[in-house]
């Protein structure tokens, strides 16, 4: 609980829910009639519209990024550290824009939201949605708030994979696109461990094949046990070692099954905790978007042809003890970039906590954002100045 | 502003694609961007100079040359440029290939050993040459593959390579009179221009 809330803080904020009534045609064939978008902002529009900053989420994320809801949260928005006013994504000179993407579980129509038709909650019948229906959702997000043109798209992990789509499917409307800790499509071991993670929510006796909600059950062994799995992925080994290494919870062994080893205790308290917050149904159908996701595969599996149309200035950043998305996997992206003499800056961050870097406020990575969006601030401003006095 | 940059931009064409090797603060690419509308990118790996380069709106990309250019395609840029730079890597015959592979042209800037100052200072003291322009100690720096403008000459024969163009010049840049007369003897920095001899010599 914030007692005062920090200077560089966006402060409290609470999001609003934005309903569209045109029909959105999804990947798979269906439509969705309507639907409604939960949506958070900070910071001020300018005359010109060009200060917007379109913010990204990836797995279990949502639209709350920054602030506080109330003075009794315990913690602010997911991405609190590179968002506010003096950080590097600046509200002094930005208008931010954050949303929970369709399928989600925290306001936007997705399982746990009741299907127009029947009133009921969608459960398993919400359709799986894609990255680019994401992104086909957010386009309608801009044209609601008027953004002809993103100053900028910034997202980690799958949110990185949504930025990218941005710039091959709507080139004209983001300047610059930050891609971090992302990859240009999911490795095969990437897919297993979803795999394993859908697999551990699916053979929970209380899923019910996902209608767990008019049972008034939730599988919570199930949905605490995908995060477990996932949570060990974002995690490095050095960071695991560093945080909790073989310390036991007691000072004798018990012969038993408990959770003896801190390690073990922390998982499960992730587990439980993140059963209480996210849904189960929410939690199939976002890996399935990162598992499907492939914008080369438009394009005869050549990601130079699928970003040849691409204008966004390109920031890649990579994390090097990450290993559920390499720095590797962020150099395919650079790599074809430069090669579709697409404007990019590459960084490799020499940071210790896996995959969950990005999120953290590491000086090397928070500064470069910091000096790299400084550009861009610099440039909505001068767009501004001119539409001003033309 | 670096006087060795001074004389490579003229060497540089207008609107062409640069990748700079070790390209430090990105100073020189972006004077290059301003002044000759070049695109390209930078590489780089020390992190203060990568954040120096994005400060300036430069185009780097963290990568370490000594690795290889395999990720960037043949001839994808008009010229390849590296200060300063070839005595710190560890396989600068190699690298030397890779930018005439990747790149059309390069150009190379290296302190000379040759120099009458590193050959007075062997031989009247015998010891590793360490001055204002070679500061380090032998144990300490990173500069482990110095050469002199004949050994230089040397292996761009080998690999039949064609020198367009070589300026040699003294500690303050100055292209005189007396560094061309006696260039690897006199010149404390030579800048050279390169092509491979197959690609045919531009006009």
């Amino acid at each position: 609980m914030p007692e005062i809330i920090p200077e560089d803080s966006v402060g409290l904020v609470s999001p609003q829910t934005i309903p569209f009534s045109d029909p959105l045609t999804l990947s798979c064939g269906r439509t969705l009639d309507k639907y409604d978008l939960r949506v958070e902002t900070y910071g001020q529009l300018n005359e010109s519209f060009s200060n917007a900053v379109l913010i990204c989420h990836a797995l279990s994320g949502d639209h709350h990024a920054a602030g506080y809801h109330s003075m009794d949260d315990r913690k602010p928005g997911w991405w609190d550290s590179s968002i506010g006013p003096g950080k590097p994504i600046d509200t002094n000179h930005f208008f931010v824009v954050c949303l929970n993407n369709l399928g989600g579980c925290h306001g936007s129509s997705g399982p746990v939201e009741a299907n127009p038709e029947t009133g009921k909650p969608w459960g398993p019948d919400f359709p799986v949605v894609t990255v680019d229906d994401w992104v086909e959702s957010q386009v309608r997000l801009a044209d609601h708030l008027g953004i002809q043109q993103w100053a900028a798209i910034v997202g980690g992990s799958l949110g990185g994979m949504q930025v990218l789509e941005w710039t091959i499917r709507y080139p004209d409307r983001v300047r610059h696109a930050a891609v971090i800790a992302s990859a240009p499509k999911l490795s095969a071991q990437n897919i297993a461990f979803n795999e394993v993670a859908r697999q551990a929510i699916m053979s929970d006796s209380e899923f019910h094949g996902g209608r767990y909600q008019e049972k008034g059950t939730i599988p919570s062994k199930g949905i605490g046990l995908a995060r477990m799995v996932g949570h060990i992925t974002y995690l490095s080994d050095e960071a695991m070692k560093a945080k909790f290494g073989r310390e036991l919870k007691k000072e004798y062994l018990s012969f038993d099954y408990d959770a003896e080893f801190q390690v073990e205790s922390y998982l499960r308290y992730q587990a439980q905790e993140f059963s209480k917050r996210f849904d189960a149904n929410s939690y199939l159908l976002m890996t399935r978007a990162l598992d499907y996701y492939d914008p080369a595969s438009r394009y005869n599996h050549n990601l130079v042809e699928a970003l040849s149309e691409a204008k966004a200035r390109f920031l890649v950043i990579s994390f090097t003890t990450d290993w559920r998305f390499s720095p590797e996997r962020s150099e395919e992206i650079v790599d074809a970039l430069h090669a579709a003499r697409k404007e990019v800056t590459y960084l490799k961050v020499d940071a210790p906590q896996g995959h969950d870097a990005f999120l953290m406020d590491i000086p090397r990575y928070t500064s470069a954002l910091k000096a790299w969006m400084k550009h861009v601030a610099h440039e909505s401003q001068q767009i501004n100045e001119a539409g001003v006095q033309s | 502003m670096r006087r060795d940059f001074a004389l490579i931009k003229p060497w540089v064409r207008p609107s062409s694609r640069i990748l700079d090797l070790a390209c430090g603060d990105g100073t020189l690419l972006s004077e290059l961007k301003k002044e000759k509308d070049v695109r390209g990118y930078g590489l780089e790996i020390n992190p203060d100079k990568i954040h120096k380069c994005i400060e300036q709106g430069v185009n780097v990309i963290e990568q370490d040359i000594d690795q290889g250019l395999q990720n960037f395609d043949t001839n994808s840029f008009d010229t390849v440029i590296m200060t300063s730079a070839l005595q710190a890597l560890h396989n600068p015959d190699k690298v030397l290939d890779e930018m005439l592979r990747v790149g059309k042209e390069c150009i190379v800037t290296f302190p000379n050993f040759g120099h009458w100052r590193c050959r007075l200072h062997l031989s009247t003291r015998g010891r590793m040459p360490v001055s204002e322009f070679m500061p380090y100690s032998w144990f300490d720096t990173p500069n482990i593959h110095f050469c002199t403008f004949k050994d230089f000459e040397d292996l761009c024969h080998t690999k039949n390579l064609l020198v367009l163009k070589r300026l040699v010049t003294d500690h303050s840049h100055q292209n005189s009179a007396l560094t061309k007369l006696a260039p690897n003897l006199l010149g404390e920095i030579a800048i050279y221009h390169l092509c491979r001899k197959t690609s045919g010599i531009r006009s």
